[in-house]
């Protein structure tokens, strides 16, 4: 696998919350001391167990501690490493995991308080994703609104397994915030664990977990497709982060036979939701879910009808490649420079503005 | 296009529909309450007889979940894989530039108003006449 090119912009690390005492001081002081009262444990989730290959590659990986959660080894690996112009912080925080919206809604602002104090604020090379409470929409769209005015917020972000579908009205207050502010959604892999992660039920190994995550993709594709988000929302852009992208042509070839049968049921959806795709949705590259001969690969890309889809990622620190190979091999140069520069700087418009 | 005589208005009355076959074609007349529509009787898809499918109205939506409801009887739904197709233009409504079949002008009239040659003509009542 090739290294991206210098000063590529990477849509996707992790900063990772050192513990819960790392974020008292960005709870208000009620929250603090309610947590404290409370007994509230760390919100760790078990989508990316401690011991689990995939959560740190062995190099990224601390003697104490988490991966991704000290400033000076993510500069070294992640911004140097890569040679990074930008790189897009998505912290996986258990947030969404909780029962309670009120003191999700708190830990949300405690996350994206500490984001800008401990991260952006130290280095000019990043950027983030606002934290907001799924549990509650009307939280999270005062949410947006509160961050939004940070311009080194470039994105919202959700877990791909919620309450139910996103495509639901349920969420539409999240997406119409987004979309004013013009910041895309950006859905990660995990889940908030109100259901089993696949829909045949609980598996019982990990690795079974990591191959269904593609699957809740798959539905929720095709959930925010059916449901209209994108008619309500035109302007709208949806990144699929950690999500994989071999799936991504044979879902829609599928979704799209039922629905030239069934177009009477969501008459909003007005062409091929594989057009739908390309204009709204957009992907990044690790893991990469690729075949193994490196001319398959190309094939596959073609099937996307765009180039205009895929985003890069290093995905620091999970480990799914070594060194600095983050390129999928038979990705072509054009490509390359397009899912490096380009197709990141139209997803994100506000990369494009000087901060200051 | 000439003209040929398809069938009698007598057997077609309205909200139904015929298959009939004029010049080995294979064509439906549909009835929508007196206005007559005729189409090839096979989904371009794969071959399903339209005259087998299921008529509904025009289900159209400006946003998610504002449906609205018009043109009653005047598409229809192919019966093998539900593709939608408009009576009026053959067209279908999920793509109807790429996808439609061919639709027929259809008229009433008595065979006195015919200039072609016919054969089998019926001079009792009225008729319905394809143009080809």
């Amino acid at each position: 696998m090739p290294h991206p090119p210098i000063g590529a912009i990477d849509c996707d690390i992790h900063p990772a919350v050192p513990n819960l005492k790392a974020l008292l001081p960005y709870l208000d002081d009620h929250w603090r001391d309610m947590v404290v009262q409370r007994g509230v444990h760390e919100l760790d989730s078990i989508s990316y167990p401690k011991n689990a290959p995939v959560t740190a590659r062995p190099d990224w990986k601390p003697e104490l501690g988490k991966a991704g959660q000290d400033l000076g080894r993510l500069q070294k690996e992640a911004l140097d490493g890569f040679q990074t112009k930008f790189a897009i912080c998505n912290c996986l925080y258990g947030v969404q995991l909780l029962y309670t919206e009120d003191m999700a809604y708190a830990f949300a602002r405690a996350v994206n308080d500490w984001m800008v104090s401990e991260w952006l604020d130290k280095d000019e090379r990043l950027r983030a994703s606002i934290v907001v409470p799924p549990q509650n929409p009307d939280y999270a769209a005062a949410e947006i609104e509160r961050m939004s005015n940070d311009r080194r917020f470039v994105q919202v972000l959700m877990l791909v397994m919620d309450e139910m579908p996103l495509g639901r009205r349920r969420y539409w207050p999240i997406y119409r915030a987004a979309e004013r502010c013009g910041l895309p959604i950006g859905i990660h892999a995990g889940s908030a664990y109100r259901h089993p992660v696949t829909s045949v039920g609980w598996p019982t190994y990990y690795a079974e977990d990591s191959a269904a995550q593609s699957q809740a993709f798959q539905t929720t594709l095709t959930s925010l497709i059916t449901e209209g988000v994108f008619a309500e929302f035109p302007d709208l852009k949806v990144v699929f982060l950690e999500s994989g992208f071999a799936w991504l042509p044979s879902h829609l070839w599928r979704l799209g036979k039922f629905w030239r049968g069934l177009r009477m049921e969501t008459p909003w959806v007005d062409r091929h939701p594989l057009e739908i795709a390309k204009d709204h949705l957009r992907l990044t590259i690790q893991p990469s879910d690729a075949p193994p001969k490196p001319e398959d690969l190309e094939k596959l890309i073609n099937h996307f009808d765009s180039d205009e889809m895929l985003l890069f990622s290093s995905d620091y620190p999970h480990w799914h490649y070594e060194g600095t190979n983050a390129i999928p091999n038979g990705i072509s140069e054009a490509l390359t420079n397009k899912m490096c520069y380009d197709n990141p700087l139209k997803t994100y418009p506000r990369l494009k503005e000087a901060v200051t | 296009m000439a003209k040929h005589i398809a069938a009698k208005v007598m057997d077609i009355p309205p909200g139904e529909r015929l298959s009939v076959e004029v010049q080995g074609r294979k064509i439906v007349i549909f009835n929508v309450a007196g206005e007559y529509f005729g189409l090839r009787d096979a989904c371009p898809h794969m071959g399903g007889l339209l005259s087998e499918g299921v008529v509904i109205g025009l289900v159209e939506a400006d946003r998610p979940g504002c449906y609205s409801y018009s043109r009653g009887g005047e598409i229809v739904r192919c019966p093998w894989h539900g593709w939608e197709f408009d009576l009026r233009t053959g067209k279908s409504r999920f793509d109807p530039n790429r996808w439609k079949t061919h639709s027929y002008d259809i008229e009433v009239g008595d065979v006195q108003q015919l200039e072609v040659e016919t054969v089998d003509v019926t001079t009792e009542g009225e008729f319905v006449i394809v143009n080809l």
